[in-house]
């Protein structure tokens, strides 16, 4: 056995180790572009639900929110979310599928269905919770609430996976916590925290484990 | 000191059953099938490596059902992580002497 021969047979059980205890397929480039569509839904949402104060008053050059419990406001933000949200969650099973192929890790095997499972139960809980408050109309419970249970459900899955993954559930956090200070500025919130934060881990996991 | 290649485990002289104990010492419990996908080899090749390993008592075997479909379970055992991770310890430091010379 030459030098070689060793550094490759540590390099093999390292390898394997990380390969049979976290699932490693998970897509950076997805994070970025998830936290582009959630830019991209954000400024829609801010031209069709804030009114422009300008055509009320020509000295006033800035928006504020229209009344957003009519029916049709809630329903035009609803739908916006959703297409976000699918949107996604497509690119991210498109580009994980891709990646485990190339790094010979079943897609769908135990780590897969563990950590889809711990990421969905926070998940399940915040998103019946955030309709509950929908149809009561607390509008204003609705992004800290969203960030902070989806902080928690990456909290949850980071064991499953890359460990760079607790760390944006902890920011996702802080974020819903201090969302729920801030009363109406929940759609700069959820730009930041979808948005932003997608786009600033994305990356970072990109240069890291996608090259 | 000089370390000899002998005193690496004859057990894990096969690279499939060196593979086998590097997923069961960073796993609890990992089954047949799971097991199979991974390292990418025949059900043949894998029952009788772990077979041999059984043997010397390196892992224990949980049988049970899932529905109906029996699902097997593979643990390794204190002595095998022991023995496991003097195989490591012996391949850093030969690696540490090859090193030096």
């Amino acid at each position: 056995m030459e030098e070689k021969d060793l550094q490759n047979e540590l390099a093999s059980i390292r390898s394997i180790m990380e390969r049979s205890s976290k699932f490693i397929s998970l897509s950076g480039l997805s994070g970025i572009l998830a936290g582009v569509y959630a830019l991209i839904g954000a400024a829609i949402a801010y031209y069709l639900l804030y009114v422009d104060l300008h055509t009320i008053n020509p000295d006033i050059h800035y928006r504020i929110v229209g009344v957003l419990n009519s029916i049709l406001n809630v329903s035009v933000f609803l739908i916006l979310a959703f297409v976000v949200l699918f949107a996604s969650i497509a690119t991210g099973i498109i580009l994980t599928t891709r990646k485990a192929k190339r790094k010979g890790q079943p897609i769908w095997g135990n780590l897969s269905r563990a950590l889809l499972f711990h990421m969905a139960v926070p998940l399940v809980a915040g998103g019946i919770l955030t309709f509950i408050f929908l149809a009561r109309g607390y509008y204003g419970t609705i992004a800290p609430i969203t960030l902070i249970f989806y902080g928690l459900s990456l909290v949850g899955a980071s064991n499953f996976t890359f460990s760079d993954v607790k760390y944006l559930g902890i920011l996702e956090i802080i974020l819903g916590l201090i969302a729920a200070c801030l009363p109406g500025y929940g759609l700069l919130f959820w730009a930041i925290g979808f948005g932003l934060l997608h786009i600033i881990y994305g990356s970072m996991m990109y240069l890291k484990y996608d090259k | 000191m000089k370390i000899a290649f002998d005193k690496l485990d004859k057990a894990f002289e096969n690279r499939v059953r060196l593979q086998i104990m590097s997923v069961l010492a960073a796993n609890e419990r990992y089954d047949f099938n799971s097991l199979k996908d991974l390292l990418n080899i025949t059900d043949g090749n894998l029952a009788s490596h772990l077979k041999a390993l059984e043997k010397e008592e390196y892992i224990v075997v949980h049988k049970s059902f899932l529905g109906r479909k029996p699902n097997t379970n593979y643990e390794a055992t204190d002595k095998g992580k022991q023995a496991f991770k003097d195989h490591l310890n012996t391949l850093e430091q030969l690696i540490k002497q090859q090193k030096a010379i």
